[in-house]
């Protein structure tokens, strides 16, 4: 019943200008489609990498950034002594209490301002965060007017760099190490001594955030309930360290990605109005063909089927070509407002095997609009009088 | 020789919006098993028409037209288009080869309507391209053969699925004398050596000569004085 494959890839060889055309048009919208899907996937492996699976964070409820919460110095000490808590050999908790503020620093090559997070640190940060370790310098001294910056902003900022000098504050602070965190958000972060920065911020106890890790992660429920239990820990919100991360880059992620696929369903439709008068323009011309296949006994449905395969083909090859395209993304990364924070957060466009079922799902969808009316009038053609289009 | 083709009281009329269009009028005609017959007459008198109407691509307006048994006008359509595939060869004036693909493919093309596996499809399409002389030429594009190896194909392409009638609406109309020649040999040798039913339009005398009878068709009408020789 089938009229074969062959006859549709040489149609569109035939024809290869108008393929080409099509081609690029429906590849161009996949493009847009991928990046912005990528995009915002970056975003969420970016938060979710910077939070650890098997940490605890302690905030403030119904703040949802660190940088609108706080936790006093006795309630992370009355935390401490909980036995649920991972120990060093010392007994000592593997815990930091954060503070973490913002400043606002020139961005390199351009007048602009940037907000910076500045996170002060206790003791068991770099335990807790494994994901960070020192690639210049060293690190800060307790005490000492000294920083470790993030790779990601000292490429973008003016003065991020060895023993630059930057404003935090009052005063004038060194910059004596340069951290790798990866792709995380740390990465775009300043590190310093968390009791400097509550006495330069004047914020006296005021901690940002607690976090710690567990002996055993099947006590999550059980401290949980502990902390929501205890009087004085009852305005605290306790939550794993990567689902805090995760909530914290939905809403930008859902921002970028409800923007971006408002632009791209608009793009789409001239695609898909390209891929219609490619298709029609292809029917027009094979009406006589049309009629043949017809008196030779093939039924409108192998009509039908020709060409939608016609117009798929040409949506698919778009999409493989847009993909191709959009996966060379994977080597840009930039830096934007994180929307949670208004901080800076750098990130990338990360390609997922989803999203690569969600493009070409996507590109079927445009070549089945663009292609099923073409394909309709074609099956509708009268045989007599499509012979007699040609003579 | 039984009747093949029983056409009984066909009209056939047209509409342009509400304008008829009459082409054929109460038109009866009956064409024995293994005859070659010629239609003529003048342009606009209704041959294609008539044609149409015999090979189940089109309908008429009342009327029965039997072919070897099945009364084509109450098949519905997809049972008319199978039918077609089984008992219709067609051959046209323009040949109506698939340019995209190759003599063989085209030859090709009306067995993939059947359950043949590939190996009977081989044989049948590289038996009928040897019947017509093109076997060195089963891997050229239509528009790498001349007017009258096309139209060679187009009848390997006609008679490759064994039909019962082999129809062709001036099948040289568009060729010079040779190739014409050539081509009425050919149809020719289907009608004595294969045994093939054949009704062909022409405007060509010498074309008619081919055949056993000539009916000459006039304003939707036929002449009374067929010729048979
Ligand atoms: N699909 C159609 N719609 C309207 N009128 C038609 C249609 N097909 C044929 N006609 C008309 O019917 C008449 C007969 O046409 P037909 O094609 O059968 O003539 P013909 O004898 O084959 O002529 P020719 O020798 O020029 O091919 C003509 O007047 C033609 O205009
Ligand atoms: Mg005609």
């Amino acid at each position: 019943m089938k009229i074969p494959i062959s006859y549709n890839w040489r149609n569109l060889w035939t024809r290869r200008l108008t393929t080409v055309l099509t081609v690029v048009g429906i590849s161009l919208v996949v493009f847009v489609f991928a990046a912005v899907l990528m995009l915002s996937q970056g975003v969420t492996e970016t938060m979710v990498a910077t939070g650890s699976e098997d940490n605890v964070i302690i905030i403030r409820k119904g703040s949802n950034s660190e940088l609108a919460s706080s936790i006093m110095r006795d309630q992370i000490d009355l935390i401490s002594t909980f036995p649920e808590l991972a120990r060093n050999k010392d007994n000592q908790p593997y815990g930091t209490g954060d503070v973490v503020t913002m400043i606002n620093l020139s961005k390199k090559g351009s007048k602009d301002m940037g907000n910076i997070i500045i996170r002060g640190i206790s003791s068991s940060a770099f335990e807790l965060r494994p994901q960070v370790s020192l690639v210049n310098g060293r690190w800060f001294k307790p005490g000492q007017m000294e920083v470790v910056v993030g790779n990601r902003i000292a490429e973008g900022f003016e003065n991020i760099e060895l023993n630059g000098q930057i404003e935090i504050g009052s005063k004038k602070w060194t910059v004596v190490g340069i951290m790798d965190a990866g792709k995380t958000g740390f990465a775009s972060e300043i590190w310093t001594d968390a009791e400097l920065i509550l006495n330069e911020f004047n914020r006296q106890n005021a901690f940002s955030s607690f976090t710690f890790r567990l002996a055993n992660m099947k006590d999550f429920e059980i401290i949980k309930t502990k902390i929501e239990n205890e009087k004085r820990l009852q305005e605290l919100e306790v939550k794993q360290e990567q689902k805090f991360y995760l909530e914290q880059s939905e809403m930008m992620a859902g921002f970028i990605k409800g923007l971006g696929l408002v632009i791209t369903i608009i793009f789409s439709f001239g695609a898909m109005i390209g891929a219609m008068i490619t298709m029609y323009a292809a029917v027009a011309n094979r009406t006589v063909e049309i009629g043949t296949l017809r008196a030779l006994g093939f039924p409108r449905r192998s009509i039908l089927t020709a060409f939608l395969i016609e117009a798929m083909a040409l949506s698919l090859i778009g999409a493989a070509a847009g993909l191709a395209l959009a996966s060379l993304l994977g080597f840009v990364s930039f830096s934007t407002t994180n929307f949670g924070t208004f901080s800076e957060l750098a990130f990338g466009f990360s390609l997922s095997p989803e999203i690569i079922g969600y493009t070409f799902l996507f590109a079927i969808v445009m070549g089945i609009f663009g292609g099923f009316l073409p394909a309709v009038r074609a099956s509708k053609m009268n045989i007599v009088n499509s012979l007699r289009a040609g003579g | 020789m039984s009747t093949l083709v029983q056409v009984n009281q066909v009209s056939k009329i047209y509409y342009r919006g509400t304008i008829e269009i009459p082409v054929l009028q109460n038109l009866s005609l009956d064409v024995p098993e293994g005859e070659f017959m010629a239609l003529m007459g003048p342009s606009g008198s209704g041959k294609t028409t008539l044609l149409n109407l015999i090979s189940g691509i089109d309908r008429p307006t009342s009327g029965s037209i039997v072919i070897a048994g099945t009364d084509i006008a109450k098949l519905n359509e997809t049972q008319l288009a199978k039918w077609r595939s089984q008992n219709i060869g067609f051959i046209f004036q323009f040949y109506n080869l698939i340019p995209v693909l190759t003599a063989y493919e085209n030859v090709e093309l009306p067995l993939e309507l059947t359950n043949l596996s590939k190996k009977e499809k081989k044989q049948r399409v590289e038996g009928v391209l040897n019947i017509v002389g093109l076997s060195d030429r089963m891997d050229h594009y239509p528009k790498q053969l001349s007017g009258g190896q096309q139209q060679r194909v187009a009848i390997a392409r006609a008679v490759v699925t064994d039909p019962t009638l082999i129809i062709g609406d001036e099948p040289t109309g568009d060729l010079d004398r040779k190739s014409a020649e050539e081509i009425l040999n050919l149809m020719d040798r289907l009608n004595r050596e294969f045994k093939k039913t054949i009704v062909m339009v022409t405007h060509d005398p010498h074309a008619a000569e081919k055949a056993h009878v000539t009916r000459h068709l006039e304003k939707g009408e036929l002449m009374v004085n067929g010729d048979g020789k």
